[in-house]
């Protein structure tokens, strides 16, 4: 029970530090100060106060988009296991369940933007759907990879398996697939190299360019969701990267919020280093998570 | 005379009660009954002469008959089983047989929701007071609706071929119902060529069935051994004439075009059942026999892969609305391939997982395609009475004046791409359990492949979809008659309800879905109800329906307080952001086409896009210049076409020998004779 207080305390209020930490990360290599890391709730608290724009081409599906893309991430973020603990919602075969509901927030976003009529926001959506796509079966390798070392089709039980023992059973794999998973991690949430968030050229930007037209609290929710979808990723993530588990509950908490914000310094560092890749490249890269992650699952078949 | 032969006579409820009444009658005779009231429901009108009340009776009949139908089907489900009946024919074929079992039932459920939403939906759709061919079309829709029950009835060859035959030539008449346009006539020529190469395959299958065994009659469930010679040429001459009907790649290449100009009510019982009526000879032809070859399931499992991913992606590049939605049956039919393929490799590896697993895949994909395709293509139909066009460039901004068929169509769109909390997530829920089983025990997970590819062609599905429904219903309307579009009439839009109805409670309450399906599936499978349990269970049916009510409750929650708070806080109205142009106008919009074009570039491979550029010219003031673009298919447009065509030029040489002469014609006859004799002697 105090479990799930934690966990549903933590996927709420956690995420938007996360942004703030990759912000601070960005500003330390640039050599700037650089803004607090409590400014995403700044953000945030200030986007729900303040009044909306809305473009006179939308309907009722501009409003939508935003609702459902967050109910979506959320019922996401209950089905994932934080910190080698069991996910509050956990079900035998969860996992396609996970990755159909990134779809869903993907559909209604997308619309979202479309409803707008803008080029811009066509162009953003267009993207997005498209690299999602390619996204999709690398993340399905993987879960089969994970599936097959844990013998299981449950989140939790995935999820919550590797151990250093795992690592050194089937390191090689085990590399490959956290390759393909950062990946995955740095497409989905539209960073550095697939996307720019900081970005101010639309023409070139991916998501940010998608929710242009989105104002007041709708900008707040995307915002949030977001972050939070930067969570749940984040948190998959760290769970097969990171194979400690102390047995002691509260201890793992721990050692699970310290991992996730060096993740978030981790993609701050890469942001700050790398480029964004242009735009012929990325449907490359992404194939080549793919292909990264089949090798994995080919490895374990040994 | 049809002789009734009582070879089952178990189901006896006489005088219980009057509400069962109903149920006590034999399953077969309601559908007999039900067949016989659609075949004859546009016979009233044309003899009548009055097109107008003759397709409000058809409708009746036809609805009257779906519920008969629908009766026997539950009917069945609930446990009762038909009798066979036979008929004694003076045609030298033996005696012919027909009954009905579980497997049946999976497409006759279907059949007789979508028969009567159509039946309805055509009154306004197709109304006999603006259509001279109404009555034509009204006569054809009730013929072919009846041919598919006896296409499930038939038990004997023959027979089932003149069902066949019935369903698809009244298919052809009924697509070819504007007969005046030459792509209407192209498309119908292509149609009648592929389905009569067909059932020139299914002849062969018979006749050697009939070699085989000694009679037309179809043998029982297993009772054929594998190792009857013929027994692999059977089932590839089924797979050739079935699959070519139901669309199944490389045999797909008269549906898009077929399926693109039929009416539209037409297309969407072409699509969501006539396409399953090939689906239905594979799954009958293969039962007949004992054991399966090895390469079977693997051939089955490839095709269907095949399918899925090149139909999808040609249905990405479609600009045609229609066109689209037909493409994306192809894939479709892909997806209920890949469940029977996983279950013939089952059968081979003895894995029970992926028997029960893509079997329910399989069955549960037949029912929600039949579905929500059917609603995709009635709301086909209500926008290209709206706009005018099926050019998905040429619509956009249509939700705000269809307020009704917008949201129905976004109920359709969700549910084909497989995304919760609709129903067609839970038929590929199973095929994803049974692959992902399959990757963790199987020593060698070939068929674990199964869940990347299904992750593929589900991300395409949503770049499709995407499109359709963000071009053609927001932004701001692209042509004059997409601005002046309108909502169509309650006969429209209240059998699309239904449908999305069916597709919403189906998605809410998987294990209702899961329940209609069980009895077929033990059934084909031969499986005891604890060896499907024992997999079932593995599927979370009953956690899918906490969590899709549990986000239906977060959205309505989420919704409420933004909603409320949007409601304290000032608003305004304003143009969209045009990054600082202006003046923005509906034309700088993005197009299906430029939606689509990422993607399309990355298959060209599939899709093979044909551009034409324009010669720009820098004169003052430049002159008009064109730019076209058009998605190819491979099969048809890169193949077929350029063969026949040769084929065309080979064969007018031959032209040569018939000059109309007729005393050269009757020398002809004389020296074959000459021929023929020194042959004998």
């Amino acid at each position: 029970m105090t479990d799930i207080i934690i966990h549903c305390a933590v996927a709420l209020l956690f995420p938007p530090l996360l942004l703030g930490v990759i912000g601070k990360t960005k500003a330390a290599f640039a050599g700037r100060v650089g803004a607090p890391y409590f400014q995403p709730y700044y953000d945030l608290i200030k986007l729900f106060r303040k009044g909306s724009v809305f473009s006179e081409t939308t309907t009722w599906v501009f409003r939508a988009g935003p609702v459902v893309t967050l109910s979506a991430t959320l019922i996401a973020c209950l089905l994932i296991p934080l910190g080698r603990h069991a996910a509050p919602i956990s079900f035998s075969g969860d996992l396609i369940l996970f990755a159909y509901l990134f779809g869903l927030s993907r559909f209604f976003t997308t619309i979202a933007a479309l409803d707008t009529g803008s080029s811009f926001e066509g162009m953003g959506a267009a993207r997005e759907v498209t690299f999602s796509c390619l996204a999709e079966p690398t993340l399905f390798f993987t879960l089969i990879t994970l599936a097959r070392m844990s013998k299981s089709i449950t989140l939790s039980t995935i999820l919550t398996h590797p151990t250093p023992a795992t690592w050194f059973a089937a390191g090689a794999s085990m590399l490959l697939l956290v390759g393909a998973l950062f990946i995955i991690l740095l497409a989905e949430n539209c960073r550095i190299p697939f996307d720019d968030p900081n970005t101010h050229l639309e023409l070139t930007m991916i998501h940010e360019v998608m929710v242009l037209d989105h104002s007041g609290p709708a900008f707040g929710i995307i915002l949030y969701g977001a972050a939070l979808k930067l969570f749940v990723l984040g948190a998959v993530f760290v769970n097969v990267a990171l194979p400690i588990a102390t047995g002691n509950a509260l201890a793992d908490w721990a050692i699970f919020i310290v991992a996730i914000l060096a993740l978030a310094v981790t993609i701050g560092i890469v942001e700050s280093v790398m480029a964004r890749l242009r735009l012929v490249r990325i449907p490359q890269l992404l194939v080549g998570a793919t292909i990264l992650s089949a090798f994995a699952m080919m490895l374990v078949l040994r | 005379m049809p002789t009734c032969n009582h070879i089952l006579p178990r189901y006896e409820r006489k005088g219980r009660c009057e509400a069962f009444v109903f149920f006590s009658v034999d399953p077969t005779i309601c559908l007999l009954a039900a067949a016989t009231l659609m075949a004859f429901s546009g016979v009233p009108g044309l003899v009548m002469n009055r097109p107008v009340w003759g397709q409000r009776i058809a409708a009746v009949f036809v609805v009257a008959a779906s519920i008969v139908g629908e009766f026997a089907v539950i009917s069945l489900l609930g446990g009762s089983r038909g009798a066979t009946f036979q008929i004694d024919w003076p045609l030298p074929f033996g005696q012919a047989l027909m009954s009905v079992d579980l497997l049946s039932t999976i497409f006759l459920l279907p059949l007789f929701l979508v028969c009567g939403c159509v039946s309805v939906y055509s009154i306004a759709y197709w109304p006999a007071r603006e259509q001279t061919s109404a009555g034509k079309l009204t006569l054809f829709l009730g013929f072919f609706a009846a041919a598919m029950v006896m296409v499930v009835l038939a038990r004997h060859g023959v027979l089932f071929l003149i069902a066949w035959e019935v369903m698809a030539l009244s298919a052809y008449f009924l697509l070819t119902a504007e007969q005046q346009s030459s792509e209407v006539q192209r498309v119908g020529t292509i149609y009648l060529i592929a389905t009569h190469t067909g059932t020139m395959a299914l002849f062969a299958m018979f006749s050697l069935l009939r070699g085989a065994i000694g009679t037309f009659q179809f043998p029982a469930s297993h009772s054929l051994s594998q190792a009857v010679p013929v027994a692999s040429v059977i089932i590839i001459t089924a797979l050739i004439g079935f699959g070519g009907k139901a669309g199944l790649m490389p045999l797909h290449f008269w549906l898009p075009g077929a399926h693109a100009n039929a009416p539209s009510h037409v297309s969407a019982m072409m699509s969501g059942l006539m396409l399953k009526m090939g689906v239905y000879g594979i799954l009958r032809t293969m039962s007949f026999f004992d054991a399966l070859p090895v390469w079977l399931g693997w051939l089955i499992l490839l095709l269907g892969t095949w399918s899925a991913i090149n139909g999808i992606a040609l249905a990405a590049g479609q600009r045609d609305l229609k066109r689209l939605l037909a493409c994306s049956s192809i894939e479709n039919v892909g997806i209920i391939f890949i469940g029977i393929g996983l279950a013939v490799v089952g059968l081979q590896l003895h894995a029970p997982y992926l028997i029960v697993c893509g079997l329910f895949g399989a069955f549960i994909h037949i029912i929600n395609h039949g579905l929500f395709k059917s609603l995709l293509f009635l709301g086909s139909g209500v926008l290209i009475h709206a706009a005018g066009t099926r050019e998905i460039d040429r619509m956009g901004g249509l939700a705000r004046r269809m307020p009704i068929t917008s949201p129905l169509f976004l109920i359709g769109s969700l549910a084909i791409c497989g995304l919760p909390p609709l129903n067609g997530f839970v038929g590929e829920l199973f095929l994803y359990v049974g692959a992902i089983t399959d990757g963790i025990i199987a020593p060698l997970p070939l068929a674990a492949l199964v869940a990347p590819v299904l992750a593929l062609v589900g991300g395409l599905a949503v770049i499709t979809f995407v499109k359709i429904y963000g071009i053609i219903f927001l932004g701001a309307p692209r042509s004059v008659a997409a601005a002046h579009g309108h909502e169509a009439t309650r006969a429209m839009t209240a059998p699309m309800v239904l449908l999305a109805l069916g597709c919403l409670v189906a998605g809410l309450a998987p294990v209702l879905l899961v329940r209609l399906v069980t009895p077929a599936v033990a059934f084909y499978g031969n499986l005891a109800a604890p060896e499907i349990a024992l997999v079932t269970d593995q599927v979370p049916l009953v956690p899918l329906t906490f969590a899709n009510c549990l986000l239906i409750i977060l959205v309505l929650v989420i919704g409420a307080a933004y909603l409320l708070r949007l409601r304290r806080l000032p608003r305004s109205l304003g143009a969209t952001w045009g990054c600082g142009y202006p003046e923005p106008t509906a034309r700088m919009q993005y197009t299906g086409t430029s939606f689509s074009e990422m993607v399309v570039n990355l298959l060209g491979a599939i899709v093979a896009p044909n551009r034409r550029k324009p010669i720009l010219v820098t004169a003052i003031p430049p002159a008009d210049a064109r730019f076209h673009y058009t998605v190819t298919e491979t099969v048809l447009d890169r193949i077929l076409t350029p063969l026949f065509q040769g084929v065309g030029l080979a064969f007018s040489y031959l032209r040569r020998v018939q000059h109309g002469q007729l005393h050269i014609y009757v020398l002809y006859i004389f020296a074959t004779l000459c021929v023929l004799m020194a042959w004998t002697h």
